[in-house]
């Protein structure tokens, strides 16, 4: 699946299906930190990723980068 | 995850509550808790004129659009700061949010109106860009909110913000600093009261609110913000937030209910200035003989910021916020 980061802004390419903690932690993000979102809507805690999937993880941290 | 309340499918879990929510009563959530805030800490009377202080960013904008939904009569005001693009940016998102709504946005250009932009007053000072910015933009809040006759200048600070500047005066022991962290501060002679309806509500649910309403922000900070103190305060914080939901809620919200009446007697700062040179208001000598505001010196510290970088060469700044 195609994953869109920010600050800076980039797309990194993660296989599925993978839940979105285990996609998190693969990427050594803290869940407090981010929102996960697809299609502009937030995707819950426990959804699973397919791998044709786009979604954005975007910092809520003011000044965070992801 | 099913919503608490509903059992319907949930879109965004809160750990700190142990609940997950929909759409619907997720929303209802975030009015519930800015709703409470105002009550608990007597922010605002019915009727009240709000000055909400807006930046483009998602703070501001869910708290001027969460105002509204509450029924206060809540106007904008923007500060044009003069960093590069991030402030063209912030100031259209800015104002199509207000046009879009048909809301009220009062509007100050540095440039325009004082003649230099904060990249340049920071350098012209040998102020770091955060403390320039600051100091202005408190300056400008109160003079708006005042000459607007607005009771209330209200600020889109979250339970994370408070939660990281408690734990950067803690950590230094900052008691005058502590003895003035409140979600309210009244009004005094010269300056606004201020609030902070949004303490109750975390840095994840103002993102989510956003996303959730449709309210385009700017997700970008200021280039020359990143990487301070107080972003490093907050990653911490989440470190522990993770391991332990609830315990930046419990260290806020604890400070207030247990510790903060300690520090009342607190001594003011060192020179009357609290923050990045507000003047204190405990110990206001006089008015600024420029623009009358409340100061400790002749001049206030704006209008010395003012003066200090007029003619100066403007500054460019770089996307990541250095200087050309």
């Amino acid at each position: 699946m195609k994953v869109h980061l920010r600050n800076p802004s980039r797309i990194v390419e993660v296989p599925g299906p993978v839940s979105i903690v285990a996609l998190l932690g693969r990427l050594d993000l803290n869940r407090e930190s981010v929102l996960v979102i697809r299609g502009g809507t937030l995707v819950p805690g426990d959804a699973m990723l397919d791998d044709e999937d786009e979604i954005e993880i975007r910092p809520v941290i003011s000044g965070g980068a992801v | 995850m099913k919503c608490r309340v509903c059992r319907q499918p949930a879109i965004i879990d809160i750990r700190r509550h142990n609940a997950n929510f929909c759409s619907e009563h997720f929303l209802r959530l975030c009015r519930d808790q800015t709703a409470k805030a105002i009550e608990d800490f007597s922010m605002l009377e019915p009727g009240d004129r709000v000055l909400v202080a807006v930046s483009g960013g998602k703070d501001s904008l869910a708290l001027w659009d969460l105002l509204i939904e509450l029924g206060y009569e809540a106007d904008g005001f923007y500060v044009g700061l003069g960093i590069g693009g991030y402030s063209d940016r912030s100031g259209e998102t800015v104002r199509a949010f207000a046009d879009q709504r048909g809301l009220r946005l009062h509007q100050v250009d540095m440039r325009t109106d004082y003649d230099t932009d904060i990249p340049t007053a920071a350098k012209a000072t040998r102020r770091v860009p955060c403390s320039a910015c600051g100091l202005s933009k408190r300056h400008l809040f109160d003079k708006a909110a005042l000459d607007g006759g607005y009771d209330a200048v209200a600020t889109g600070h979250n339970l994370d913000d408070e939660a990281a500047v408690l734990f950067g005066n803690t950590l230094r022991w900052q008691t005058e600093y502590l003895a003035r962290q409140s979600p309210v501060l009244p009004a005094r002679d010269g300056f606004p009261r201020k609030i902070k309806p949004l303490v109750r509500l975390g840095e994840r649910e103002m993102a989510a609110y956003c996303v959730v309403r449709g309210i385009d922000y700017i997700v970008e900070e200021c280039p020359m913000a990143v990487g301070n103190k107080h972003l490093g305060y907050k990653e911490a914080l989440n470190e522990i937030e993770s391991r332990s939901p609830g315990s930046k809620h419990d260290f806020y919200f604890g400070f207030l209910a247990r510790a903060s009446q300690r520090f009342a007697d607190a001594a003011p700062a060192a020179g009357g200035l609290i923050g990045d040179g507000t003047p204190d208001p405990g110990i206001i000598t006089g008015h600024c003989q420029n623009c009358g505001s409340p100061s400790t010196s002749e001049v206030c510290a704006f209008c010395r910021l003012i003066e200090r970088s007029a003619g100066a060469r403007p500054v460019t700044v770089t996307p990541k916020g250095r200087p050309l």
